[in-house]
């Protein structure tokens, strides 16, 4: 799981253009300096980087099945989604 | 047939001073503002002509004339439903306003289908229906000052999306000699070029979702600035094969379920396809010839926001609805209804209610707006072209067309949104709203012929 993990933290990072030590779990994506369009384009890049779908639509993010609210949250919930792949 | 008034248009505030336009008037620039305003016969004092629309026509999700979409409109219908083509399974998006059972070869020939992507079967439908209605024959000297000018975003979607397939999907070698001529986001204007014989200027313009306004835009400067006697106009788009919903779902801003403009509850839009044609024309040569007159075009105003490629701006919105009512010489409370973008998305919608509340001051709370793109989906390039048929029905018909699917109050857009049932009211000024994806803006105003 922590190669989830970190594979998920390589991508925010280069989206956010930030050393992958600087992110924490409780930060927001806001927090991070992603706004709404860097977050399409992280998700489709998770999306590509583990095959898996994420229900996320970008008019209500914070309604999404898919939980956004921090990295941590995104972390856990593209775990959920691998592993229902299996 | 209301040619008898010529009634003179507003100047805005500012610029209304007591004095009448008379030899005393000394200040040029004054005396060239009031001028702006003054009707005499169809022409404004300053020699621009005024324009006509004496023709309409139109193919859609809710109908494939302008009768059937606008007793469509009437009813408050939903065009918008399960997509049908090749490979829709594969798509997270599965609905939207499609043309449904279109057969080309109930319209067309087997020589001419092979020119014709949807986009331009689509176009010349619509065109039939309003060069018919307009009466008009483009013989001589007509056809030597006549011209086309539409708007569409993507051409020939569909020619490309099945040659792509057979070159990639197939590895065939080899595509039909006529693809490039039947993508070319041009062939639909020059087709009705030909179809018409307009020798006149003749152009496409693609401006994402305000392409029809754009165009619409430049084919009423073009009358009345008397470069051309008569434009058709409007727009065509045809992007619902599995190439173009593809690229939209990409963005995250479709809803999957219903388009519901300016409702808390809405969650994106919904595409369509279809065409919108008009026949804008000189106003003295539609009186002379006694055409009636569906409605006047009488503004235009378009800008960019010059701030980011997808987000919209308020600002640019309404510096757009600013300049069409300062180009029309209407006053804001001369304004009665406004056919919004309105296209669902959370962006658009809060940006578009804060444009116009900030543009309309008080009247804001007694105009009405709507959005028919809850009805025909979002036509994309072909979009303000169709809209403005609910634009034409509230001043003729003194109906204002609903926002279907509202289902509840969303305080930051706190309008009269004309919800899920339409309206009788009479109204005497127009606008027809367009901001597209990279910012630009294109706002129309009619006014009741």
């Amino acid at each position: 799981m922590t190669e989830i993990r970190d594979r998920i933290v390589q991508i925010i990072a280069e989206q956010a253009m930030l050393d992958p030590a600087e992110l924490k779990p409780e930060m927001s994506p806001q927090d991070i300096g992603i706004d709404s369009m860097g977050l399409v384009e992280s998700i489709f890049a998770i999306e590509e980087e583990f095959d898996i779908s994420i229900p996320f639509n970008a008019n209500d993010p914070e309604n999404s099945d898919f939980d956004i609210s921090s990295l941590g949250a995104i972390i856990s919930a593209v775990e959920k989604l691998v592993a229902a792949k299996v | 047939m209301n040619a008898k008034k010529a009634k003179p248009g507003k100047l805005p505030k500012p610029e209304r001073k007591t004095e009448k336009v008379t030899g005393k008037v000394k200040n040029a620039t004054k005396m060239a503002r009031a001028m702006l305003g003054r009707v005499i016969m169809g022409r404004h004092a300053n020699g621009m002509r005024r324009v006509a629309i004496t023709g309409m026509g139109t193919v859609n999700a809710l109908g494939r004339d302008v009768p059937a979409t606008m007793e469509a409109m009437r009813e408050g219908r939903c065009g918008i439903g399960p997509l049908e083509f090749r490979d829709v399974e594969r798509l997270a998006i599965r609905i939207g306003g499609q043309v449904r059972d279109w057969d080309a070869e109930q319209y067309f020939n087997r020589q001419q289908i092979v020119l014709y992507d949807k986009f331009t079967q689509f176009t010349l439908l619509a065109a039939r229906e309003a060069v018919e209605q307009s009466g008009l024959v483009f013989e001589g000297e007509l056809g030597l000052r006549s011209g086309v000018v539409l708007g569409t975003a993507a051409g020939g979607m569909n020619t490309w999306d099945e040659n792509y397939r057979t070159v990639y999907e197939e590895g065939k070698n080899r595509v039909h000699p006529f693809v490039v001529p039947r993508l070319m986001n041009n062939a639909a204007a020059s087709h009705l070029s030909l179809e018409y014989g307009l020798m006149g200027p003749s152009f496409t313009v693609a401006t994402a979702c305000a392409s029809s306004n754009h165009a619409m835009g430049m084919a009423f400067n073009m009358v009345r600035s008397g470069a051309a006697s008569v434009m058709l106009t409007g727009g065509s788009e045809a992007m619902l094969c599995f190439g173009g919903v593809k690229a939209w779902e990409g963005l995250r801003v479709m809803s999957k379920d219903a388009c519901r403009p300016f409702s808390a509850t809405r969650n994106g839009m919904v595409q369509g396809e279809g065409a919108g044609v008009f026949v804008f024309e000189d106003w003295e040569h539609a009186v002379a010839r006694g055409a009636d007159i569906l409605a006047e075009v009488v503004g235009f105003s378009m800008c960019a926001d010059a701030q980011d490629i997808v987000m919209p701006s308020a600002i640019g919105a309404e510096r757009a609805i600013t300049g069409a009512m300062l180009d029309a010489h209407l006053r804001p409370e001369e304004i009665g209804y406004i056919n919004a973008h309105g296209t669902g998305t959370a962006a658009n919608d809060k940006t578009e209610c804060a444009a116009v509340a900030h543009a309309f001051g008080h009247h804001a709370d007694r105009l009405m707006i709507s959005s028919t793109k809850s009805m025909h989906g979002h036509l994309i390039g072909g979009t303000g072209a169709v809209e403005l048929l609910a634009c034409i029905m509230a001043l003729r018909e003194g109906v204002i067309a609903p926002t279907i699917g509202y289902e509840e109050p969303d305080p930051e857009c706190a309008l009269d949104v004309v919800p899920n049932e339409a309206r009788e009211a009479k109204v005497g000024a127009v606008l027809s709203n367009a901001f597209a994806f990279g910012g630009l803006n294109a706002v129309i105003a009619l006014r009741k012929a």
